[in-house]
């Protein structure tokens, strides 16, 4: 018998003792509190004092509490766009009939994959620099400011609120409205009284994940939002040295515990009003939601979604690469491939980050495994499972600047805690609940009598999860691997509020961005261009990985 | 009232490789109550959905009404469907389920209202009104989506197995319940099913279908008493098959070879030609049982194998001489019982059975449910 054999055997045998199962999953909970939850709120708690004065300097407590209030207002605006933009767009990708449908499916998620700083820097470059649209004009298109910050969320949260309602259309069932429509809806009708209210849920999800998504952003935000200063990019400013000298920690300590306490309440009301919300089902128009329904209405609808997914969306996303076309002719790119001057740096905080990235996916794979089977099959009882089910999605739905801050106010209470593990901790809180919520969705769709079947079988229950479970849900297992993986190689927020020395990727080129940030616009760089396109390029590598492991393979 | 015309329907899926419909022509009349039978895949829930306009023909016309339906999407149809799994809609309760249809028209509130009290009432669920889909048994959610049909005005009602989910009893109940009402309705109704059982006791007609195609129209009694197909004869009602060869036609009968050289003879021949290969079809109701071993007219020499008591009547599995099976099915109180390795004779009327040419395919699988 080989070794793998042996151990597999022994690993079968062990599994059926209780106890074994209790321990993983209270090492599983153990974790989460002790490196995840409770740091980043004792952090800040511990700091209290310093929350007094913030309040003893009315201009900096306006400042920040306008701050503050901007991110939210920004994300509550970037979800509502980003339903309204997306939700036509899923529709398009899940009922169309079109073969280019396909294309159209991987091309959604580009802007998801793409590094936040690159996809900042890209849309400076194509609505600020005269090199993109600004060009055909007297002055700059959108400058760096509000607006700009608005279209930067707005494009990096529609993959994820297309996702959501793809995945909710397709598992939809549409007898409903065929229901409907034998009793006399048209089309557009039978959407509005019957689907949109059925996917309820999947609507207020949606929203939830881009509105976090947007509250979360840092990096990009930083290059994109020139004088306007939401929380995160308040958070990165008093974070300077110049200002830490001023300030010291205290306006750190006040803007993470306000915008964790806001987050986390907005959260709870959402989750809560949220079912409550009716649609206006009641009122009725036939004869216009007949014309709504007609084929030219719908082709309108389709092209207009198309019109904003490439020209707002994508074509803007992508337009980094235009900057990095000099770096073929000007030596740049020999200097980048040989790793000289900057690019050596560069090199090393690419490793870096995928280095970091690779040990926060591995390290949440091994936790975040049994946390998602306790929440999906309630091993440790309904109580406990609902708890921790809602528990796991606070690193979502806190800001990664804030959080960053408060886990770094409380690891740095602890003697010689090395940077390095403070950034993957960092890392490791911020990406914990994509995995978990997507594999446990995973296990619970899987039906328990398939489970049952195997035990009686005679398979013991590391034999049911490796035979049963696992080819099972394999697609949410590599996707909420891969989405860990880049949102940690991403992320720059979380990394900028603890380190000052270390620079993974995203932190770095934020650094040769801003001084092209000038009063006449946005310089172009080929180094940053090439910077940003090798993260571009090595992140559609990852996708097209991901497609090729997972197709075919695996049902949920 | 509205008639329902099908003609030369064409509809398949997967880029052609799935035939569900094969040039189906088919006429409803008016006031009808139809049942389409057949097979799980045999095309009657495609054939429904077209006729509804859930789905658009490959090929072929459909006319309500004398009207084409071409290009007439399925809410200005003027049908009512009742789904298999009953459809309602789960954010709404009973009463906004079924004055969904004339709300969604924008029809009269008060005159809504009233339908909606009408046709609650009439399915003895008014008291319920405010109750919403998950709290209601199988057969209370079936009738609140057939208020819910009816409320919306339909005229032509389309039932796509509505009793399949339910209970044997209540199907029972239920399925006499639904052709009263559409009969006092004075609607036409086209009924899917696979149980043959239920077609039988509530239709005008049935339609029987294989792998999308209509075998044979008629009222219960036609397709039962002279199926004009192998599998009809199968389909409805049960039947022995005995393979044999026509070996001649005597005084109008033909006289038909079985296997181990027994002779037997029909009068109901769709193949006389002699030495062809044929399939004798005989139901169980229609042998009769005889102890001992006889000569009898049509007599066929066996021992009983199995017996199994099912109430009202007893199953008797026989063992002919010639080694082939027959079951007859006898009343359980007429006369003393039979045993098990008991001789028995087996005989039946010429004009109680039929004779089919043998399929091509082989016996089984033209017999076969899939």
């Amino acid at each position: 018998m080989s070794a793998k054999a042996r151990i597999t055997k022994f690993l079968d045998k062990i599994s059926s003792k209780t106890t074994l199962h209790h321990a993983i999953y209270i090492f599983a909970i153990l974790f989460f509190l002790v490196v995840i939850l409770v740091p980043p709120i004792l952090g800040t708690a511990l700091k209290l004092n310093l929350f007094m004065d913030v309040v003893n300097n009315p201009p900096l407590m306006s400042r920040a509490l306008n701050a503050i209030w901007l991110s939210f207002a920004v994300a509550i605006l970037v979800g509502i766009i980003d339903l309204v933009a997306g939700i036509p767009a899923a529709w398009l990708i899940a009922r169309g009939k079109s073969r280019w449908l396909n294309v159209l499916d991987t091309l959604a998620d580009l802007p998801f994959i793409i590094p936040t700083v690159a996809l900042g820097y890209s849309l400076l470059l194509f609505w600020d620099s005269s090199y993109g649209v600004s060009g055909m004009f007297s002055s700059s298109l959108i400058s760096p400011g509000w607006l700009l910050v608005i279209l930067l969320h707005f494009v990096f949260s529609f993959p994820i609120v297309v996702r959501v309602m793809v995945g909710a259309l397709l598992d939809y069932q549409n007898i409903y409205e065929e229901a409907a429509r034998t009793l006399g809806a048209s089309p557009v009708a039978a959407e509005r009284t019957v689907t949109f209210p059925i996917l309820k849920p999947s609507l207020i999800g949606a929203f939830v994940l881009a509105f976090a998504r947007s509250i979360s952003e840092t990096g990009a935000t930083i290059v994109v939002a020139g004088t306007f200063e939401n929380g995160a990019v308040f958070i990165a400013n008093m974070n300077t040295p110049q200002n830490q000298a001023l300030y010291g920690q205290a306006p750190l300590v006040f803007a993470s515990m306000l915008l964790i306490l806001i987050a986390v309440i907005l959260f709870a009301i959402i989750q809560i009003l949220g079912p409550r919300l009716r649609f206006p089902i009641r009122r009725v128009s036939p004869s216009f939601e007949k014309k709504l329904s007609s084929k030219s209405a719908v082709s309108l609808r389709d092209g207009a979604t198309l019109l904003v997914l490439f020209f707002i969306i994508l074509i803007p996303a992508l337009f980094v690469i235009v900057s990095a076309f000099p770096a073929f002719f000007d030596g740049t790119l020999n200097s980048a491939l040989a790793g000289t001057g900057d690019w050596q740096q560069y090199w090393q905080s690419l490793l870096l980050s995928y280095f970091i990235g690779f040990v926060a996916t591995l390290v949440n794979v091994i936790v975040g495994l049994p946390m998602a089977i306790m929440i999906a099959r309630k091993r440790m009882g309904k109580t406990v499972s609902a708890v921790f089910d809602v528990l796991v999605n606070i690193p979502i739905i806190v800001p990664s600047v804030a959080l960053g801050a408060s886990l770094a106010l409380f690891w740095r209470s602890f003697p010689s805690v090395p940077e390095m593990l403070l950034i993957i901790f960092a890392h490791i809180a911020i990406t914990y609940p994509y995995f978990v919520k997507s594999l446990a969705a995973a296990v619970g769709r899987v039906d328990f009598e398939i489970e049952n079947a195997a035990r009686i079988l005679g398979a013991r229950p590391f034999a049911v999860f490796r035979t049963i479970i696992l080819p099972l849900v394999k697609y949410s297992f590599f996707a909420g691997a891969i989405i860990m993986f880049t949102r940690s190689v991403s992320e720059t927020g979380a990394t900028v509020a603890v380190s000052t020395n270390i620079k993974t990727v995203p932190v770095l080129l934020v650094s040769w961005i801003k001084p092209l940030l000038t009063q006449g616009g946005v310089g172009i760089s080929s180094a940053v261009g090439l910077g940003c396109g090798f993260l571009i390029l090595f992140s559609i590598v990852i996708l097209l990985l991901l497609r090729f492991v997972i197709r075919g393979r695996g049902r949920y | 009232m509205p008639d329902v015309k099908v003609v030369d329907i064409n509809k398949t899926f997967g880029d052609g490789k799935i035939v569900a419909v094969d040039n189906v022509s088919l006429e409803v009349h008016d006031k009808e109550y139809l049942s389409l039978v057949g097979p799980s895949g045999c095309g009657k829930t495609t054939l429904l959905r077209l006729i509804a306009g859930l789905i658009q023909p490959d090929k072929g016309e459909i006319y309500i009404d004398n009207v084409s339906m071409k290009n007439v999407p399925p809410e200005d149809r003027g049908v009512g469907f009742v789904f298999q799994t009953y459809a309602l809609f789960p954010h709404m309760n009973v009463w906004r389920n079924v004055t969904y249809g004339p709300h969604i028209k924008a029809q009269d509130e008060k005159n809504a209202a009233a339908l909606g009290r009408e046709t609650l009432e009439m399915m003895r669920l008014y008291e319920r009104s405010d109750a919403y889909p998950n709290e209601l048994s199988g057969g209370m959610m079936q009738r609140v989506a057939v208020a819910r049909a009816l409320a919306a005005g339909a005229k032509l009602l389309l039932l796509d197995e509505p009793l399949g989910a339910l209970d044997a009893k209540i199907r029972n109940e239920l399925r006499y319940d639904i052709r009263h009402l559409v009969k006092d309705l004075g609607l036409t109704a086209i009924h899917v099913t696979h149980d043959q059982a239920e077609a039988m006791a509530i239709s005008d007609r049935i339609a029987v279908m294989k792998k999308g195609k209509i075998l044979q129209v008629g009222t219960p009694t036609e397709l039962y008493m002279n199926p004009e197909h192998l599998f009809v004869a199968n389909f409805i009602g049960e039947s022995n098959f005995l393979e044999g060869y026509v070996a001649g036609v005597d005084e109008g009968l033909t006289k038909i070879r079985l296997r181990g050289n027994l002779t037997v003879y029909s009068a109901n021949a769709k193949v006389r030609e002699k030495d062809e290969r044929i399939v004798l079809a005989v139901r169980p109701e229609a042998l009769r049982l005889q102890r001992g071993l006889k000569k009898a007219q049509n007599g066929l020499q066996g021992t009983v194998k199995d017996v199994t008591f099912e109430g009202t009547i007893t199953r008797y599995e026989i063992l002919l001489k010639n080694e082939d099976k027959v079951i007859v099915t006898m009343p359980s109180l007429a006369g003393e019982p039979y045993s098990i390795s008991e001789e028995v004779t087996v005989s039946f009327e010429p004009e109680k059975s039929h004779v089919f040419p043998y399929p091509p395919r082989g016996l089984m699988d033209e017999l076969k449910l899939e």
